[in-house]
């Protein structure tokens, strides 16, 4: 506003009244310009920052790193396999529970719901991405655990006990309620409201006329949706899972409030686990030297694999959203 | 040709194919129907455990009184909530220039460069970035080289988190606005900088403002990052952030697992205040888009 008046009042040649303007102009260019860059040079600080801070942990152990099971404080040995097993077995249970949930929230919301219930349903789910991760955790711990102990850790781990496969992979040692099993269904719902929203969005974008024809010629609701939506929005919506699992990744508080934090590798996924993201959260604030290179160095771990999954879900999204 | 044919003949005719295909949709619906509600289920779970165990921890006393220490009696909340305040608000105030500036860029300038299409990309990127790493980077850069968690270091944290929404919406809302809005600036003689700030970033307001809302509503209740930059204290608040600040998402965290009784019932309120403030910023932000449109 203040450039507007200047110029309304400047007297002068054309010369001296562009001036002030021109310089403004060139000071607001450049500053969005800086600030847009801004965001490269994050990006490249969180990548040099943990390639740095772990770079003594991955010197010392070097691959031993991330093939070694053991992480043993007092003799400074550290490897990062069970927490890298966990951050994987919590993410694929969580895609594996939310990914059906969503597909299937998505189609409620686009197909199925009434206009009136559409938009409050649409703003309880995204709410539930609102909700931070700790109140999950505190939700996961002090109700989902006892419960699931109680109804699902202790029946299941009776049924399987001594049945050659099962028997190892659902046995619970010690039925508490904390473990990978339990991280991975409260993950689950918290990236529920992020493969919906986006899968819905898709879903709204396929043009009607698709959708008309099909019921034009007799197909039924689930006909439509399985012949005629999915496999057009098709790529985004594998893109939306993807997303999903880089949030599944990264997740901590809730993780860490439910995962158990051990820190050896059990065949079970019933028994407590840890993630890549739990292991720091908990051993941060104590860790000293060469356990906290060790620590950055798992984080640098987590930044690869989930800048991976990102970027390919981001192509994805991107591809199937210009069709 | 009309419905000549008996209804009973033409289920005879088309009979089996017909209940399959009418047995699967049904199934479909019903399951559709049913994860829906289970979310919805669990969202009114999440928040009817809070309300019951955080009212009782609600009292004026929560509001006035500090943070307890191990085995003490009584204590609030006040200090945490005082730093929460702070250090959100501290964020805000650094992400916001820096995210409005960039989404400008990529909206007005950068349109159908190489450069902002990357920018843009990496922005979305950044945008679902574990917060824990946000948290180890601040660490690195800020904690580590000045030997001490510092109330600084935790707003810079919750500002490199706020600084990607900020960017997508701002980028997101100067879209919507119409080219003949920036001609008609630029035909007054009005040059680029003077067209953006007077007239698309004001045709903008609403949806820009929803966007810093957002933000702001993601960033408060962010707890990874804080635990490895502001950490936490048990004193008053002081207007001083060279130490480490309290606030109620770590408060939350180190109370919620404590063997004291008054500890956990804080917990349970601290969470009660922070989903309720959070909730009903999204609702607000979300009207705000609506009601723009």
């Amino acid at each position: 506003m203040a450039a507007v008046t200047d110029h309304m009042t400047a007297p002068g040649a054309p010369a001296i009244r562009r001036t002030p303007m021109a310089t403004f102009d060139l000071i607001f260019r450049n500053a969005s310009f800086l600030a847009a860059l801004f965001v490269l040079v994050l990006l490249a600080g969180i990548m040099l920052s943990m390639v740095i801070g772990g770079w003594p942990a991955f010197r010392e152990f070097g691959l031993g790193f991330i093939t070694s099971s053991v992480w043993d404080t007092q003799r400074e040995q550290y490897g990062a396999w069970p927490a890298i097993v966990g951050t994987l077995s919590t993410a694929l249970i969580a895609l594996l529970v939310g990914v059906p949930l969503s597909l299937g929230i998505a189609v409620y919301l686009t197909q199925l719901a009434p206009a009136w219930i559409k938009q409050p349903v649409s703003t309880a789910i995204e709410l539930l991405a609102a909700v931070p991760s700790i109140i999950y955790g505190m939700w996961g711990l002090f109700v989902f655990v006892p419960l699931f102990a109680a109804y699902v850790q202790i029946p299941v781990s009776n049924l399987v006990e001594g049945i050659p496969i099962l028997g190892t992979v659902m046995y619970s040692r010690s039925p508490s309620g904390l473990g990978i099993l339990t991280a991975g269904i409260i993950l689950a719902f918290m990236i529920i409201p992020f493969i919906a929203s986006i899968t819905r969005d898709m879903l709204d974008q396929i043009p009607s006329v698709l959708r008309e024809s099909a019921y034009g010629i007799g197909a039924t609701t689930w006909e439509v949706v399985r012949h005629v939506l999915v496999p057009q929005a098709g790529v985004s919506i594998i893109g939306a899972i993807m997303l999903g699992l880089g949030r599944a990744l990264g997740e901590t508080m809730a993780v860490t409030f439910v995962v158990g934090n051990a820190n050896r590798l059990s065949a079970s996924i019933m028994d407590p686990g840890s993630t890549i993201a739990s292991r720091i959260a908990n051993e941060f604030n104590e860790a000293m030297g060469l356990q906290l290179n060790s620590l950055i160095a798992l984080g640098c771990i987590l930044f690869f694999v989930t800048f991976v999954v990102l970027v390919a879900a981001r192509i994805l999204v991107a591809r199937v959203k210009s069709f | 040709m009309t419905m000549t044919t008996p209804a009973g003949s033409t289920e005879v005719v088309w009979g089996r194919v017909r209940q399959g295909r009418r047995t699967a949709d049904r199934a479909m619906k019903l399951i559709a129907t049913g994860f829906t509600f289970l979310a919805i289920f669990v969202l009114f779970w999440i928040l009817g455990l809070l309300i019951v165990k955080g009212i009782g921890g609600l009292s004026l006393a929560t509001f006035t009184h500090v943070t307890p220490g191990p085995g003490s009696e009584g204590g609030g909340l006040a200090n945490a909530i005082v730093g929460s305040l702070v250090l959100t608000f501290l964020g805000i105030v650094v992400a916001t220039p820096v995210g409005v500036l960039a989404g400008t860029y990529l909206a007005e300038y950068g349109r159908g460069s190489k450069l902002a299409d990357l920018i843009r990309f990496i922005n979305d990127i950044l945008l679902s970035a574990p917060s824990i790493l946000i948290g180890l980077f601040v660490y690195v850069i800020l904690v580590e080289p000045f030997r001490g968690y510092s109330g600084w270091a935790g707003g810079v944290a919750l500002g490199i988190i706020a600084i990607p929404v900020i960017v997508r919406t701002t980028e997101d809302m100067l879209r919507l606005v119409p080219g003949g809005l920036r001609e008609a600036g630029s035909a007054l003689g009005a040059p680029p900088s003077v067209v953006i700030t007077s007239v698309t970033w004001r045709a903008a307001k609403s949806g820009m403002v929803t966007g810093i809302l957002l933000a702001l509503a993601r960033i408060a209740g962010e707890t990874a990052p804080l635990i490895f930059t502001a950490l936490n204290n048990n004193s008053w608040f002081a207007w001083n952030l060279s130490g480490g600040v309290a606030n109620l998402p770590v408060t939350i965290y180190q109370f919620a697992s404590a063997p004291y009784e008054n500890w956990q019932e804080l917990a349970w309120a601290g969470s009660l205040i922070i989903t309720v403030s959070i909730l009903i910023l999204s609702v607000v932000a979300r009207r705000i888009v609506r009601g723009g449109k």
